[in-house]
């Protein structure tokens, strides 16, 4: 059980909660990942850790609001408790001096990249952070970001803040001024990952994509998290989640993340039909 | 004492038409009236060879002499004296090549059915207000932590508790038991039966602690620091899959994750719970092991028209328990023997349609002892399938060797023991089940669990620790 201490709306469908999670707050570091599981009935979905304090035992996960999960999710209120809380899971980031250190996310990957950004600049790196999102509205986390970052570029799909056109055009024009990351990090949708190794495969800089396929248990043992790396395949689990961005198989990642679309619908549709009743008492579920 | 009778007393079923279509239980048990008629059929030997037959040497003549007399709690105590899990293993041994194959019956008749007698009793007591509790002794004041729930690890948790150490089991997933919950389905081993007899250990005094991971949440050097003794159980986690082209296409699962989804996540009764499933029509099965029949039926179950398994060897060479197949065949699973797939298809939205595969015949015996398997050259020809399981094995889950310097891993992963006492190359830490053989079967992890408790009490109690695997 992990009860949430805090819950803040974030941006329109992303909300951020502090959860009671002190064995996991303790040993937990950049990159790595939670996975959660709401109720008895629940699914389990894994969740990027957005941040930590350790000392006062506190986890703080992000997540938009696409699926039946993350919406009934998004309905627990402060006071509330998660079912099942389990981490951290997966490799941390490694984090080294670069010299400079590019951190490129797309969306809620903001608040995903943002430990792996404050950490780097703690390891010396002058730390450039693109964050990019479709619209104002949808900004998070742009304070955070620049108290960690040298240089922070804002960018909206159309324009309404900040710089207009995706992550991918203003680290074009880095590139293109000369800059020599010593790596860059990418967190965020499967194909813009896709787009920022291929902004950095001709101009050979080292990156790193932090994947985020299907997971069950998400300790090594069911394999649905499966990725071919370097024409390898890998567990996203336990050998990533993070991985050379040039040797990834992005267009596999898209198709393998679609295999539940009709059953996702109709969870949803389900969830959504038996709203407002209450779903603890004397529903039982049927057995075919 | 009567002659016994030739055949042993028939245990009633559910219909393979109808079970093939549910998920409950397939045998329905013995009445006590079977049950001591089957009883009665033991000659109680005075030097009984089914105890040898027993990984854990359940007290055979003792249990069912008291079941044959009607003294049906007698029974139960003679049998929690050495196994705390007896209704899941009356359920999941494989009798016939241990106790039963012992049986000295087995010689001219049917051996006593004594996997069906340990069932009843197990089941007779839990319909009972009462259970028989373990005698401990009096407490030690040290402190057993014992990392994975499944069969190795509560088998040390209920023999370190009688031993009278503090026991802490730490789990991995959000439900204790391991693959008697993630892996067997529900119409083998009913999930009440597994929670039951995971409450008896509680009972008993054993702390239980769900969602944590050993090698993440917590190191085995940091428990060291407030556990006196650690015993590793954490199974054969990692899965193989063929490593043939296209195995990446959706709707190929291997059978950790299939049989997961749907008896650890409930996955058939989506959408009341939320974790999907593909329900394919036509499903093959990759493997001969009980993991490929649970996997087969499990498809039928789901509504598969067919369901099919696809093995490399004939049928006599299949791993798995012959009522296993038995019941797979009777339920109409379609056997493609001496099949190997080489490559799966896909449609042009990534979904696999056809598994393309290899006939075989048999060769030369191989290191195994069976026939190895020959591909017939030309002889491709496709299977059109919407699902596909790799039911081929997995090697030891690569968590706890990752995170602990100092303990010796072969290689293949598995963690290097002492097979006669359970001790790795760290002090203090002990291994037993898959991780330390690989993927093997419930009884032997208890077996080695039974070893590793007696090592660890006396590692307690006198504070030795030799080097299991230097030349001393």
């Amino acid at each position: 059980m992990s009860r949430i201490l805090k819950k803040e709306l974030l941006a329109p469908g992303i909300k951020r909660f502090e959860l009671d999670a002190p064995d996991v707050a303790r040993k937990a570091r950049p990159g790595q990942f939670v996975v959660l599981r709401i109720h008895e009935r629940g699914e389990r979905i894994p969740l990027t850790i957005a941040d930590t304090r350790p000392e006062d035992g506190v986890v703080v996960i992000v997540f938009l609001e696409v699926g039946k999960t993350t919406r009934e999710l998004g309905e627990l209120e402060a006071g509330q408790e998660i079912m099942d809380f389990i981490g951290p899971l997966g490799r941390p980031s490694e984090i080294e001096n670069f010299g400079t250190a590019v951190c490129v996310a797309g969306g809620v990957g903001t608040p995903e990249i943002y430990p792996v950004a404050r950490a780097l600049k703690q390891a010396g790196n002058r730390v450039i952070a693109i964050i990019g999102f479709r619209s104002q509205a949808l900004v998070t986390m742009e304070t955070e970001m620049r108290s960690v970052s040298d240089e922070l570029i804002v960018t909206t799909d159309d324009g309404s803040y900040g710089r207009k056109g995706f992550v991918t055009d203003a680290l074009n024009e880095l590139l293109a001024r000369g800059e020599k990351p010593g790596r860059v990090f990418a967190v965020g949708p499967v194909i813009m990952m896709k787009m920022v190794a291929e902004c950095t495969r001709a101009a050979g800089v080292p990156t790193v994509a932090s994947l985020n396929p299907i997971m069950v248990d998400a300790t090594g043992m069911c394999g649905v998290c499966r990725c071919t790396v370097g024409g390898e395949m890998k567990l996203a689990c336990v050998d990533g989640p993070e991985f050379d961005a040039h040797q990834v198989d992005f267009d596999e990642l898209l198709t393998r993340l679609k295999v539940y679309l009709p059953e996702e619908k109709r969870a949803l549709e389900h969830w959504q039909e038996g709203h407002g009743t209450c779903r603890c008492a004397g529903k039982e579920a049927g057995n075919g | 004492m009567a002659k016994p009778a030739p055949t042993r007393t028939p245990m009633r079923e559910q219909d393979p038409g109808v079970r093939a279509r549910n998920f409950d239980e397939v045998p329905h048990g013995y009445s006590p009236e079977e049950a001591a008629a089957e009883a009665q059929r033991c000659l109680r030997c005075k030097k009984p060879t089914c105890v040898n037959g027993c990984p854990v040497e359940v007290d055979i003549p003792g249990f069912i002499g008291a079941i044959a007399e009607g003294r049906l709690w007698d029974a139960m105590t003679v049998m929690k004296r050495t196994n705390v899990l007896p209704a899941i293993c009356g359920r999941v041994c494989p009798q016939e090549t241990q106790c039963e194959g012992e049986c000295v019956l087995a010689k001219k008749m049917e051996p006593v059915a004594i996997g069906n007698l340990e069932r009843f009793i197990a089941d007779w007591e839990a319909e009972q207000n009462e259970c028989v509790m373990c005698e401990k002794l009096p407490p030690t004041g040290r402190k057993v932590a014992v990392i994975g729930a499944g069969p190795a690890g509560l088998t040390v948790a209920g023999d370190c508790l009688k031993f009278g150490h503090e026991v802490t089991v730490f789990e991995a997933l959000h439900a204790p038991g391991g693959v008697l919950v993630y892996g067997i389905p529900e119409f083998r081993l009913p999930k009440s039966i597994v929670e039951r007899e995971v409450n008896f250990i509680r009972d008993t005094g054993a702390k239980l602690v769900t969602n944590f991971v050993v090698g993440m949440t917590r190191t085995i050097a940091e428990l060291l620091e407030d556990f006196d003794a650690v015993f590793v159980g954490t199974g054969a986690g990692r899965p193989w899959f063929m490593e043939l082209p296209g195995e990446n296409a959706l709707g190929i699962y291997s059978a950790n994750e299939y049989l997961t989804r749907s008896n650890l996540m409930k996955a058939y009764l989506f959408p009341e719970y939320d974790t999907p499933i593909v329900r394919g029509k036509r499903v093959a099965t990759i493997g001969g092991g009980n993991v490929a029949m649970d996997s087969a039926r499990t498809a039928l179950r789901l509504g598969a028209e067919e369901s099919i398994i696809v093995y490399r060897r004939s049928r006599q060479e299949m791993p798995a328990r012959e009522a296993e197949i038995h019941h797979a065949e009777q339920e109409g699973i379609r056997f493609e023997f001496l099949t190997n797939p080489v490559r799966y298809v896909a449609n042009k939205q990534g979904w696999v349609e056809a598994l393309e595969c290899l006939r075989m015949e048999l060769g030369e015996p191989d290191a195994s002892g069976r026939r190895r398997p020959v591909p017939v050259k030309g002889s491709e020809f496709r299977i059109p399938v919407d699902t596909v399981v790799v039911a081929i094995g997995n090697s030891p889950n690569p968590l706890i060797p990752q995170t602990t310097p100092g303990l010796e891993v072969s290689k293949r992963g598995t963690i290097v023991v002492d097979p006669a006492t359970g001790r790795t190359s760290k002090k203090g830490v002990f291994a037993g089940g898959d991780i330390v053989t690989g993927a093997a079967t419930v009884i032997l992890a208890m077996g080695a669990g039974r070893i590793a408790a007696n090592s660890i009490d006396e590692y307690l109690k006198t504070g030795n620790w030799q080097d299991p695997t230097g030349s001393q």
